[in-house]
């Protein structure tokens, strides 16, 4: 198996990194080019953006996103938040991104999943799944979707989905660790790669997530500080977790 | 040196462009099969589906230009699905003929989890790289490997990579910097 990745992910409203932003280096730390680029050189394996406001244009501003990152950062990349189509992809991707991440588009219409990766192939297709309470949620969490995480979870990856990024809705912004036992069921039902999110506090919980899962997810931990991000790989690999060495 | 980059609806294009100019060099995107003979190194990106990609070489007459360039002895690099189109064929979507540049074909995965995607150090390299792939070559022409798997592929003016230096940050550049070096020696 490729190396456990640490995926820092970073909020974008309006072009701008959303949530307080702490490292004192950076000039803009709004910017999601400048705080992208600091996580990469902090050791980052990869960068989630998701665009989190529902603005009227969200494909130009999630391509713009794409093409600034792109042109300042030479790790992989994802986009997330609006794109209901394979033409919003394409024009991701195109703009240098590497994948797309779906997840209410694709409740609402699940052929979405093999539409994109028919034709952007699997490997640029992630379904981002929510769950709270054993149930999977849309919209940013605000509806239930009527699934169980499990059964959706192997529908996307009969789709033709690449990787499964599932959050715990239970556990976000928590700090008391990843929802484990849901995270062991999906390592049993799918043979894709899946990205652990929600509920960080600490290396142990990363650590005890990147056991079950391929990829860990990182927000609130962060404080949006490429700072924490570099010490926390370092508390990892004392963990014995086998992380790239960046250099 | 004049490095042309073949542009044929398949390619992760951009990052591979973006990738060049971060070391100096401003490639041509070339989409007709004279600009690819006229570069110094050809770089054949790819990512999608092995026969769309291929229909799209087609379609512009690039089949044949990669193949008389590798005749030559004109340096192309290959790219993931690159590398795989390079191939004498693939098994994916139901078996499709590549351009028979080196021997061996791609096969599926069938270990671990599918799509392989992350980072994984290549042996006898020793740097890790980002691959994200379904699909891999085996072939004779193998000369470096990941996890047993092919990375990388030569034969003759052909060297196919599995990975996406365009995408490995440091150590991506650093081999993308060399493989320049390398091609501007031979010319």
């Amino acid at each position: 198996m490729p190396l456990p990745r640490l995926i820092p992910c970073l909020d974008v409203a309006s072009g701008r990194v959303v949530k307080g932003v702490r490292f004192r280096r950076l000039r803009d730390a709004g910017d999601p080019v400048e705080l992208g680029a600091a996580y990469s050189d902090a050791g980052a394996d990869e960068l989630v953006f998701l665009d989190v406001a529902a603005t009227v244009d969200r494909r130009g501003t999630a391509v713009a996103v794409a093409a600034a990152v792109a042109e300042h950062v030479s790790i992989p990349f994802t986009v997330g938040g609006g794109i209901g189509s394979v033409a919003d992809a394409a024009a991701v991707l195109e703009a240098g991104a590497d994948k797309v991440s779906v997840n209410s588009a694709a409740l609402a219409r699940p052929a979405l999943v093999e539409e994109l990766a028919d034709v952007l192939g699997s490997q640029a297709v992630v379904v981002a799944i929510d769950t709270e309470d054993g149930r999977v949620r849309s919209h940013s969490a605000t509806r239930d979707a009527a699934r169980d995480p499990v059964v959706w979870a192997r529908e996307c990856e009969g789709r033709g989905a690449g990787e499964l990024l599932v959050t715990s809705i239970d556990r976000d912004g928590t700090r008391g660790g990843y929802d484990l036992e849901l995270l062991a069921r999906l390592r049993d039902a799918v043979s894709l790669p899946v990205i652990a999110s929600g509920g960080a506090g600490n290396a142990r919980h990363v650590a005890e997530a990147l056991e079950l899962s391929q990829a860990a997810l990182l927000a609130s931990i962060l404080h949006e500080s490429p700072e924490r991000l570099a010490s926390l790989r370092g508390e990892l690999r004392e963990l014995g977790v086998p992380l790239r060495d960046a250099a | 040196m004049r490095v042309a980059v073949a542009l044929y609806g398949a390619g992760n294009v951009r990052s591979v462009e973006l990738a060049l100019r971060r070391l100096g060099v401003e490639p041509a995107l070339a989409e007709e099969p004279e600009a690819l003979l006229a570069a110094d190194l050809v770089v054949l990106p790819g990512v999608g589906s092995a026969a769309s990609a291929m229909a799209g070489l087609r379609e512009r007459g690039l089949d044949t230009a990669l193949c008389e360039r590798a005749s030559a002895g004109r340096p192309i690099l290959g790219i993931c699905l690159g590398l795989q189109l390079a191939l004498v064929e693939s098994e994916e979507d139901g078996g499709v003929a590549g351009l028979g540049l080196v021997p061996g074909r791609a096969v599926r995965l069938r270990e671990g989890r599918v799509p392989r995607i992350g980072w994984a150090a290549v042996d006898p390299d020793g740097e890790a790289y980002w691959f994200a792939h379904s699909y891999a070559a085996e072939s004779p022409a193998t000369t470096a490997t990941s996890e047993g798997l092919a990375a990388i592929v030569e034969e003759g003016p052909f060297v196919g990579v599995q990975f996406h230096p365009e995408k490995s940050g440091a150590a991506g550049s650093r081999f993308l910097g060399r493989h320049l070096e390398r091609c501007l020696s031979r010319a």
